[in-house]
């Protein structure tokens, strides 16, 4: 079905001999970029599950100036988002950009990479292994979701694997973190100019995470070392800029609810559609995709947690 | 050329009837043009059926995982349940499952691989022949039914076939178990078919107390959550089962020791 309708997306790009059919208005991406630091800013996402509305525009990107152009970290979820952040980022500095991070493999983080594909796309080895592995299903998932925002988007995969340490780019020095948890390889980026923390989807702030490759256990050992790092301020993968260290107390505190409630529950003998029903307390049922969040979490998560809570019962010994 | 005839004049006379319809026709609220044909090929073309919406499939909106769709059906405000018919309107294969409660309630929760975007049917069979006939619709992006196992790729899956996870919670009547099994569709190129095709609980004495017909659309590593009245379930509770290559699953779900 998403195979068909993205030719069929693509078909009809190509049919221009009927342009009254394709007159409706195109939708654009607004990027409004944000203060944070010196000469950095952000694009707030949406706090939201992908919408025809929002257009997949949900996810936090980072443009940093450097002598060289801007470095952008993570290029959002579509062709022309990609397209609306370089525009954005040749407005901000005449240079243009310099390069590009993909923070990890997540569609709504790298999807605009093909607009920057003659630049250095700097992202883990596990990264560009997992994007060049799942990329086309997630587009077709995205085509799925989005239908004609996503129109000509193809999947590019990071160009160039980086490794934990320092990383200059145009003068300006980062500080890399190869780290895990939210997925096989979360890279977080501390600005040394600023003391900015961008910590991907490691960190969240009022928008449920999100935990379809989540491994909760290595999430939580990441947050540990991000609070350890101190930073003056933490750009969450999703949600407002963070001052004062929110976000990741804020993601440690859910992520262990996560775990609490569902382990209770598979002890207590519910099943999935049960335990999606059951109520969220209020500092979680206010947060932004929510409840759907947590009903994609069941699903992620619950067959591992039953399976560890209940009791071997077979006769093989 | 009488007999000809004849036919003409019967079709005539009820122009909208072919050949395959079903003797009882419904009026399927969720109109996706599956409905006379299932009612046909997989009911049986009962001749007492109508949709009931006492019967209550519950499952999320959009399928997260299409190797995963975790339904719950009730049917327990139907009087004198002798069979759940579970099967969806579109998929290469339509039937997931047939529950038979017996002394357990008619209530099932089960997870099964969806290939696209459909309902999923509760046909509820009564003692006496009533058919009622409830749904769910799950949106999905699909591919579930086509691939192949996931866990299964690897080389130690035959040490793990079988294995059973489970329990029994007699103060609130639950049972759950998960048998470990690739339940392979043979829909996959170059693997057969490969599933658990019967699962049933019998009490400690041997006596049988609810059965299920498992199907290729049923989840790999199969869960289910079986629901009993007050006081319906003992110390301990039997399942037996066999794949169609003639595998055995046999476990015993016992209460949580209270030390744990």
């Amino acid at each position: 079905m998403s195979l068909s309708r993205r030719a069929a997306l693509g078909g009809m790009a190509a049919a221009l001999t009927a342009p009254r059919a394709f007159a409706a208005v195109k939708r654009q991406y607004r990027l409004e970029p944000v203060p944070v630091a010196h000469d950095m800013w952000m694009i707030e996402g949406a706090t939201e599950y992908f919408t025809d509305a929002n257009g997949g525009a949900i996810v936090n990107c980072a443009l940093i100036r450097t002598e060289d152009g801007i470095v952008i970290v993570d290029s959002g979820p579509s062709r022309r988002y990609g397209e609306a952040l370089l525009a954005l980022a040749n407005e901000l500095d005449g240079n243009g950009v310099a390069a590009v991070v993909n923070t990890h493999h997540h569609p709504d983080h790298f999807l605009g990479n093909q607009v920057f594909a003659d630049r250095p796309i700097h992202a883990l080895p596990t990264t560009k292994a997992e994007a060049e592995t799942h990329g086309d299903a997630f587009a077709d998932n995205m085509y799925l979701l989005l239908g004609d925002w996503m129109r000509g988007t193809e999947m590019v995969p990071p160009n160039s694997a980086v490794e934990g340490g320092e990383l200059i780019i145009g003068g300006r020095a980062f500080d890399l973190l190869p780290l895990a948890g939210h997925t096989a390889a979360d890279l977080a980026m501390l600005d040394r100019t600023t003391g900015t923390l961008i910590a991907g989807d490691l960190a969240f702030l009022n928008r449920a995470p999100t935990t379809p490759s989540a491994n909760l256990d290595v999430w939580r050992d990441s947050l540990d070392l991000l609070e350890g790092v101190g930073a003056a301020g933490v750009l969450p993968g999703h949600g407002p800029l963070d001052r004062i260290g929110d976000s990741l107390r804020q993601t440690r505190a859910y992520l262990d609810w996560l775990e609490t409630t569902m382990s209770e529950a598979a002890r207590s003998g519910l099943d999935m559609v049960e335990v999606m029903a059951l109520p969220l307390p209020a500092e979680y049922a206010a947060m932004g995709a929510m409840p759907q969040e947590f009903h994609r979490s069941v699903v992620h998560l619950f067959g591992r947690i039953e399976r560890r809570e209940l009791p071997r019962a077979d006769h093989k010994g | 050329m009488f007999v000809r005839l004849a036919l003409a004049a019967t079709l005539s006379a009820s122009p909208a009837m072919a050949l395959d319809d079903p003797q009882t026709q419904l009026v399927d609220p969720l109109k996706t043009g599956m409905w006379d044909y299932h009612q046909v090929e997989i009911l049986g073309d009962p001749k007492d059926i109508r949709f009931d919406d006492r019967i209550r499939v519950l499952a999320p909106e959009f399928a997260e995982d299409s190797f995963n769709v975790p339904v719950l059906v009730d049917a327990t405000a139907i009087e004198g349940v002798r069979r759940i018919v579970l099967f969806v309107d579109y998929g290469p294969v339509p039937r997931i499952l047939t529950y038979w409660p017996g002394e357990a309630e008619a209530k099932l929760a089960f997870r099964f691989k969806i290939d696209q975007s459909t309902p999923v049917r509760a046909a509820v069979e009564r003692n006496g022949g009533a058919w009622h006939v409830g749904a769910g619709v799950i949106d999905a992006a699909g591919g579930g039914c086509t691939a192949p196992a996931v866990a299964y790729a690897s080389d130690d899956w035959e040490e793990r076939l079988g294995e059973t996870h489970g329990q029994i919670w007699p103060e609130t009547g639950r049972a759950r178990v998960i048998v470990d099994h690739p339940m392979d569709t043979g829909l996959a190129d170059g693997i057969p078919i490969f599933i658990i095709e019967d699962l049933a609980l019998k009490s400690e004495t041997g006596e049988e107390l609810a059965r299920l017909e498992l199907h290729e659309p049923v989840n790999e590593d199969p869960a289910f959550t079986f629901y009993f009245p007050d006081g319906g379930l003992g110390d301990a509770l039997l399942v037996e089962g066999r794949d169609n290559n003639g595998n055995e699953i046999e476990a015993t779900l016992r209460p949580r020791p209270l030390t744990q």
